[in-house]
């Protein structure tokens, strides 16, 4: 059908649909980032904390049933084991500054026995379990933890806050469809006179539904794609605040948005306007019903 | 061939039991060959405009059967009932022009429905107008013409598709004698050419003027057929 036969570009205003389907447009894009911040973010702390291997020692200088201290005893196991790595015990500078926020500037003067404490890079398949018994064999009350506990921890966060996301982008859409259906349908009544000329002329009903169609996707497309361009200036703020966490390097003084998320910007309206084209059809068919 | 038999109308409102409404008409029977014509007549309220949107499929009877153009009516899905509608032409005593539109492209509807070529359009809608005497105001909208004015755009966007059938109601109401005459000379020379017409009317002086078989119907009954 010829476009706007039907009168729709007045029946249909093109202020108050773009603007609710741009402010769905817009919270689906903070959504979307979201989703895609909390994946990169879990990427980056599973490596760090899965792979951490900490090891304390008490009493260090004290023999080792095997003979030497037990710091040398706990050192030579696990310099010999294959799934341990970047061995560095910490200096007393370092064990200092670990307390320092806890007893103060003088905890290196009140002579506490402090445990030695050895960081190691850790090979996720080795048996934890198994050094830490074999370090306890050689020096009694050693503790050897991984970060694989945490690193589950933050995956099942991470699987939360995406799991959130897409429930918030579900509601948008389903928002989104409402809109339109209630836009649609005041288009609908407000033209009923000219649809039924129309129809009596003997268009069908895909010639009505794709005239509201064209429409709805038009508007839904254009408040998405202003929606998602308004967002753009706050995501790169969020990145900005995001960037020390997420080793997101600012390229010349602007922090970069992630790939997927500059692919996601440009399917919003392209979604939108399928959400419009989709609700239209449905509701005009179903409203056509009526009609003989 | 357009062909009622027994059939009976009432108008439903939704929430409505069928028993709720009274009947609008009644025991229809009746047939028109391929290319016949026939006045519609009858009082007020007779039931005439009804029997039209029967005729145009705007309303399915409740009972009986409906042959337009010698296709069952109850039998059509919605996209064959749109395309047999394609070859009705409808003039409405209403009018019902689409009050955005101009004049212009109120009359080249049917044929944009109907997806005509566009040059074919501007040539047809073009010579129509000029036939009714509106060729000088084609940019116009309905409400920027008189009664009689729309009313003769109406009827060039019902007979613009060269229909098949060719209903009209009340169609020289808000016409002078000389429009009425051009319109009738009109709808004769498409009936000539094997439009079948039904033309309803309460203007005895035009049926006498323009002899030809009669449907007259009283109180949703059909009185007199021939």
């Amino acid at each position: 059908m010829r476009a706007d036969q039907l009168g729709l570009r007045t029946a249909m205003a093109d202020r108050l649909l773009p603007t609710l389907v741009g402010a769905m447009s817009f919270l689906a894009a903070l959504a979307i980032a979201g989703a895609l911040a909390a994946a990169t973010l879990a990427s980056h702390w599973q490596g760090d904390t899965g792979s951490a291997l900490t090891v304390q020692v008490t009493d260090p200088a004290d023999p080792a049933a095997g003979g030497g201290t037990r710091l040398q005893a706990v050192l030579s196991i696990l310099k010999a084991s294959p799934n341990v790595s970047d061995l560095h015990q910490l200096s007393d500078a370092e064990m200092n500054s670990l307390l320092e926020p806890w007893l103060g500037a003088t905890a290196s003067q009140l002579n506490l026995p402090v445990p030695a404490v050895i960081a190691a890079s850790w090979n996720q398949r080795g048996d934890a379990d198994a050094l830490a018994a074999e370090l306890a064999a050689v020096a009694p009350g050693t503790q050897a933890e991984t970060g694989a506990a945490w690193a589950s921890r933050v995956a099942a966060l991470t699987s939360s806050i995406q799991a959130s996301a897409v429930s918030v982008l579900l509601i948008v859409a389903a928002v989104a469809a409402a809109v339109i259906s209630v836009a649609t349908r005041a288009g609908l009544a407000q033209r009923r006179e000219a649809i039924e000329i129309i129809h009596g002329l003997g268009a069908l009903d895909s010639d009505i539904a794709g005239s509201f169609a064209l429409r709805a996707t038009r508007l839904a497309g254009t408040g998405a794609a202003i929606g998602a361009l308004i967002a753009l200036p706050v995501l790169f703020w969020l990145a900005r605040l995001a960037a020390p966490f997420a080793s997101i390097l600012p390229q010349a003084g602007v922090p970069a948005l992630p790939a997927p998320l500059w692919a996601a910007l440009p399917a919003l309206p392209a979604a939108a306007a399928l959400i419009g084209w989709g609700t239209a059809q449905i509701t005009v068919r179903g409203w056509l019903r009526q009609l003989a | 061939m357009i062909r009622f038999v027994d059939v009976w109308l009432k108008y439903r409102h939704k929430g409505e039991t069928s028993g709720a409404s009274a009947d609008v008409l009644r025991a229809m029977s009746f047939d028109i060959p391929d290319g016949g014509f026939r006045w519609l007549t009858g009082p007020s309220g007779a039931g005439k405009t009804s029997l039209l949107k029967l005729m145009y499929l705007a309303e399915h009877p409740y009972r009986g059967r409906i042959d337009i153009l010698g296709v069952p009516a109850a039998r059509l899905s919605r996209r064959e009932a749109a395309m047999l509608r394609r070859r009705i032409g409808v003039v409405y005593q209403d009018f019902r022009l689409l009050p955005h539109l101009s004049a212009y492209d109120n009359v080249a509807l049917p044929m944009r429905l109907a997806r005509r070529p566009e040059a074919q359009i501007r040539a047809d809608v073009s010579e129509l107008l000029h036939w009714v005497g509106l060729s000088d105001k084609l940019d116009r909208r309905p409400y920027e013409l008189s009664g009689g004015e729309q009313q003769r755009i109406a009827i060039a966007r019902a007979v613009v598709g060269q229909p098949h059938l060719l209903l009209a109601d009340e169609p020289t109401g808000n016409l002078d004698d000389e429009q009425a005459d051009r319109l009738m000379l009109l709808i004769t020379s498409l009936n000539r050419l094997g439009t079948t017409v039904v033309v309803a009317t309460h203007n005895l002086a035009l049926v006498r003027n323009y002899p030809a078989p009669c449907l007259e119907i009283a109180h949703g009954r059909l009185l007199h057929a021939g």
